[in-house]
């Protein structure tokens, strides 16, 4: 089975790799990424959603903005998300149904604070489906 | 066989290593590292000099590119950089700042002693953790509306001690007296409020701590009696922390924002996340206005954390706060840009000077040093990691020629988290600390392993070479005994 993203070691901070049959995937695929560095996603339950609508100057900066608007929603709702639908993404513009709960320190153990999305090493590769890289902030 | 940096590096000393204009075209100055030769191939390894070397592009940047021998890896800036640029002409950039704005150190002294706080040093760090929230998804006990936020973004420590966190006494002491002029929170997104506002007192995760230490070596009496330090063995406390997820999104916004107008402003750069305006754009005034703000934030931040060390103290010690000293030495920031005068080959010239991961070193006589200090320099703090040590030094004169008022800011990064993770298990680095008479307490046993000792450069050996290269002087050492880690 192909993975869906990976952990890049990185001195200071925490870098992702993500994958996906198409750029949707890859973008929700790095929101998984994302989240599994904060805590484990299996004691996530989908118990409400938030609708995230962006838009940007390009791909790379849509990445970007939506990984930096989850964080937002974590740090200011305490929400934990785990799964996610990319219904409409072009060079400019995404919208997103993002799933997952509140976080309950007696059920959820948080493991890193992530403080935000970079442009450094910020790469969406489209050729042979498609991979996308972050290193974030933490 | 020769190591490969030794093409690249030109040796100016055993302490300065510069990286010649010519290494990439583009660089508008030379890159210089301040290390020892030993530390040079970790810096190699890291490919740190690609990072010096392109912050050398940023328009407008004058004398060096330079790198404090704590360097290592970021993200766009490297860690322990510090660039100047011209104000008339160069630009600002938020990522030579970093998201955590005005990051920075507190220190109070004590007329404690070791054998007075050894026996009860649990129950002193348990009233601690409990005093001050700490770790990920903390909130704090402050509760401020957005109204009252903007005053804390406008008046910084000012807004704290006159909620009665604190005295007037700490602001006196604090870089910039704890609120940095031009802070408009018209500037600051809703969504920086809004992450700011519950998290306002608290220590946050990460590498922010709260460590309690003891004084084991003293290089300069004189200037350590100045500080208000006598002994060997008094008890200190130190507070790491800066302005929470408040400045992580002002830095977001403005990254976005400012990567969004390089086009209009004909800036090219080798990396997105050193994103910049000019200094006089409406822009980069933006930025400085917005980061004021953040600035402010964290001097409140670290204003309330202060207080509940204090009230901790008193409690634990049935002692007032005037038997048991507990003063502030000096609080500095490590991620910050400040505008600043500085000579440039023989000229005067108004600068904006970002020190990421670096701390200020202002000679004695500054005037921007508290009068307690004009003798002695502006204090520097260099917290090591929590199982080595920390420093005390001052600031000099060469550093305000060499490096634009600036030393090193802590030991630096060594290993990648997930390694230390990987090496290192949450539960053995505190068994290895309380072997070694330190008392741990976290929220969380992984972000333990990830800021254990082995993760870091020795701090002894950075704060050697900013001492041998003259850029600061040390003046203490103290070693913990008792460490709250977020």
């Amino acid at each position: 089975m192909e993975r869906d993203f990976e952990i890049l070691d990185h001195t200071a901070d925490v870098g992702i790799i993500a994958y996906g049959a198409d750029i949707s995937r890859a973008f929700a695929n790095a929101a998984r990424a994302l989240f599994s560095l904060i805590t484990e996603l299996d004691d996530v339950e989908e118990i409400l959603h938030r609708d995230i609508e962006l838009t940007a100057p390009d791909e790379e900066s849509l990445l970007v903005a939506w990984l930096n608007q989850l964080i937002y929603l974590f740090d200011t709702e305490n929400i934990i998300f785990k799964r996610f639908d990319v219904t409409r993404l072009n060079n400019t513009q995404l919208k997103a149904r993002s799933y997952g709960e509140k976080v309950y320190s007696s059920k959820h153990r948080l493991k890193t604070g992530v403080k935000a999305a970079t442009y450094h090493m910020l790469k969406v590769d489209k050729d042979n489906g498609c991979r996308v890289q972050v290193l974030f902030d933490i | 066989m020769p190591a490969p940096w030794q093409e690249i590096l030109k040796k100016i000393d055993n302490y300065r290593w510069e990286i010649p204009q010519s290494y990439k075209p583009g660089m508008a100055v030379p890159g210089l590292i301040f290390a020892s030769e030993s530390m040079l191939s970790h810096i190699w390894e890291e490919q740190v000099f690609q990072q010096v070397a392109n912050v050398a592009f940023l328009p407008g940047i004058v004398d060096h590119s330079l790198a404090m021998p704590d360097i290592h890896w970021g993200y766009g800036f490297p860690i322990g950089g510090v660039a100047a640029t011209r104000v008339r002409d160069g630009v600002v950039s938020p990522g030579g700042v970093g998201f955590d704005i005005n990051c920075g150190v507190r220190l109070l002294r004590t007329n404690l002693t070791e054998a007075e706080v050894r026996p009860r040093i649990e129950e002193v760090i348990a009233d601690l953790f409990i005093n001050i929230p700490s770790g990920l998804g903390s909130t704090g006990k402050i509760r401020v509306s957005e109204k009252e936020l903007d005053e804390v973004l406008v008046k910084g420590s000012r807004w704290a001690v006159e909620k009665g966190y604190g005295k007037v006494e700490d602001i006196v002491v604090t870089e910039e007296t704890g609120c940095m002029k031009g802070a408009n929170p018209g500037k600051v997104s809703s969504k920086a409020k809004k992450r700011g506002i519950p998290q306002l007192g608290t220590l946050g995760s990460g590498n922010h701590f709260l460590e309690i230490e003891l004084i084991d070596e003293i290089y300069d009496r004189e200037a350590a009696t100045a500080m208000g330090i006598a002994n060997v063995g008094q008890v200190l406390v130190l507070i790491h922390t800066g302005s929470r997820g408040f400045g992580h999104q002002v830095c977001s916004d403005y990254v976005a924002l400012l990567g969004g107008v390089a086009r209009k402003y004909g800036i090219n750069l080798p990396d997105r996340q050193l994103a910049c305006a000019p200094v006089q754009s409406p822009e980069g005034q933006d930025y400085l206005t917005a980061m004021a703000c953040a600035a402010n934030y964290a001097w409140a931040n670290r204003q309330c954390i202060t207080h509940w060390v204090r009230d901790s103290f008193v409690k634990v010690f049935g002692r007032s706060q005037r038997e048991l000293g507990l003063e502030q030495v000096y609080d500095v920031a490590h991620n910050i840009a400040k505008i600043e005068e500085h000579t440039v080959d023989g000229k005067k010239l108004t600068v904006c000077v970002h020190r990421k991961g670096a701390t200020r070193a202002f000679p004695p006589g500054h005037p921007d040093i508290p009068d307690v200090y004009r003798g002695i320099g502006q204090p520097v703090l260099i917290p090591g990691d929590m199982g080595r040590c920390s420093y005390i030094a001052l600031g000099t004169e060469l550093a305000m020629k060499e490096s634009f008022g600036s030393t090193c800011h802590g030991a630096g990064r060594l290993q990648s988290r997930a390694a230390a993770k990987r090496s290192l298990r949450g539960v053995d680095v505190a068994r290895t600390l309380t072997e070694r008479g330190i008392t741990v307490k976290t929220g969380s046993m992984g972000s333990l392993a990830e800021e254990a000792s082995e993760a870091y450069k020795d701090v002894n050996e950075v704060v050697d070479v900013t001492h041998k290269a003259g850029i600061s002087r040390k003046v203490i050492r103290a070693v913990p005994i008792g460490v709250i880690k977020g």
